[in-house]
């Protein structure tokens, strides 16, 4: 089954610059539930940073996706399936006076594909810390296989050139920008999917293999700035812009509103996401082979989503005296998405309606996350 | 021969960048330490919970074919 897998690098903002200090000391221990169009992802998320000494900080996260699915795609063409993908990240940062170095090696298995990625990064602190730049650059290594074909198995290499700025504009606004280009190098369609074409022979439609081209370049912009109220509150704002050479655009907008509230933190977060389609993409070809290029993953077609988010986080332990030993802090925190996306050129095969007169297909997901984070 | 000098320059070009500006110290912050008390306090992190972000980009990235330009990623899918 399965998957357009884009590890990116790695672990965990390590691209948010934290030039000229070590991140703190925590663990985290996450449990995620993602329920929706058929398909139910579950499974926890483990993360412990720690500093050795004043210069070195290492960082290990455990991650697991258990999956199973009876999603459109596999219904209309394929069979429900449950799996596992694991995830294994290590980290490390070097502090040595303003300058942060920073290292990751991420791994990603199961059954049918496997990713390994490296990255490396370098923060620099400039002019009185009020500017952080970070460089980045990450190689990703995949291996695409199908559990309905042992002998199949494809390459797929991936880079990532990144170089963000965070900056300090005034006494109560922070704004950081960074720019992310991704050329990726192999099979980069899913082998379990399928195009839909007219069949003149029969008056309905049937399927072929889905073939798309073997390079992919995207550039992607990011500029989000974040603002403290005047009542201890803060408010954030963030813009993406993507492009790639498959004729996707995209833009991303979000607003973000944060309340702390005695030993409670709560956040309601409005995200809107907007594409246009690839140009390889149609719903319905007009005939077998009729491209070069042919796919029909609803994730590269014109689509719409919304996302709407709310969170609480109540500190339960804080550092003025507590009776934890070396754990200073530790926070409980429950976060709930509701994810709607409109696909704009992707019918719902499922209604059985007459071809060319099916409705489109809609998404709506709800995301569940609540973690512990302890800081030592 | 062009796309390696492409690939080296690509890597190489944004280091000299951060080894010329780190030069550039005379610069007087405008924001002075003692100011940045707010900026410091916790609703100001930009990502003060590094696991749930990487999990909630995850999610989009894999329903949404745009991704990059946030800051940090992870990898996974669960997509078909």
């Amino acid at each position: 089954m399965r998957r357009l897998l884009f590890i990116a690098t790695t672990l965990l903002a390590s691209f948010v610059a934290h030039a000229g200090v070590l991140p703190d000391d925590r663990a985290d221990a996450l449990y995620h539930f993602y329920d929706g169009g058929g398909v139910t992802i579950d499974g926890p998320s483990i993360l412990v940073r720690k500093k050795v000494g004043k210069s070195l900080s290492f960082v290990a996260n455990h991650y697991v996706d258990m999956i199973s699915s009876a999603s459109i795609d596999v219904i209309t063409t394929a069979s429900p399936y449950a799996e596992e993908r694991t995830q294994w990240s290590l980290g490390m940062d070097y502090l040595r006076g303003n300058t942060t170095m920073t290292v990751n090696y991420t791994s990603s298995e199961e059954s049918d594909f496997d990713a390994e990625t490296v990255s490396f990064s370098v923060s620099q602190d400039m002019f009185g810390d009020l500017t952080t730049l970070t460089l980045s650059y990450a190689l990703g290594d995949d291996l695409v296989r199908m559990s309905t074909d042992p002998t199949f198995e494809e390459p797929l290499d991936r880079q990532i050139y990144g170089v963000g700025i965070t900056q300090i504009l005034t006494k109560n606004m922070i704004a950081s920008l960074n720019i992310e280009t991704v050329t990726e190098e192999g099979f980069l369609n899913n082998p379990y999917r399928s195009v839909r074409y007219f069949d003149s022979g029969t008056g309905g439609y049937d399927f072929e293999r889905e073939l798309y081209p073997n390079t992919r370049t995207s550039n992607a912009v990011g500029l989000r700035a974040r603002y403290f109220l005047p009542y201890r509150a803060a408010i954030e704002g963030e813009y993406r812009f993507f492009t790639d050479t498959w004729d996707i655009t995209g833009h991303t907008v979000s607003l973000t509103y944060i309340h702390p509230w005695k030993d409670f933190t709560f956040t309601g977060k409005v995200r809107y996401h907007d594409q246009t389609g690839a140009h390889f993409y149609s719903d319905l070809f007009p005939r077998a082979q009729a491209t070069n290029f042919r796919g029909r993953d609803k994730e590269i077609s014109e689509l719409t989503s919304y996302t709407f988010k709310l969170q609480a986080a109540y500190e339960f332990l804080n550092d003025d005296g507590n009776d934890w030993g070396f754990i200073k802090r530790g926070k409980v925190t429950a976060s709930f998405n509701l994810l709607n996306v409109d696909y704009h050129d992707f019918s719902d095969l499922t209604a059985l309606q007459p071809i060319g007169s099916e409705p489109l297909y809609q998404l709506e997901a709800n995301i569940f996350q609540v973690f512990f984070s302890f800081f030592y | 021969m062009e796309k390696v000098i492409l690939r080296t320059a690509r890597i190489l070009l944004p280091m000299l960048a951060v080894a010329a500006l780190s030069g550039c110290s005379g610069i007087e912050p405008w924001v002075k330490p003692y100011e940045r008390d707010k900026l410091a306090d916790p609703i100001m992190a930009l990502d003060g919970d590094p696991v749930s972000t990487a999990y909630i980009q995850h999610v989009f990235e894999a329903r949404e074919g745009a991704k990059g330009g946030e800051g940090a990623a992870g990898g996974g899918c669960g997509c078909n």
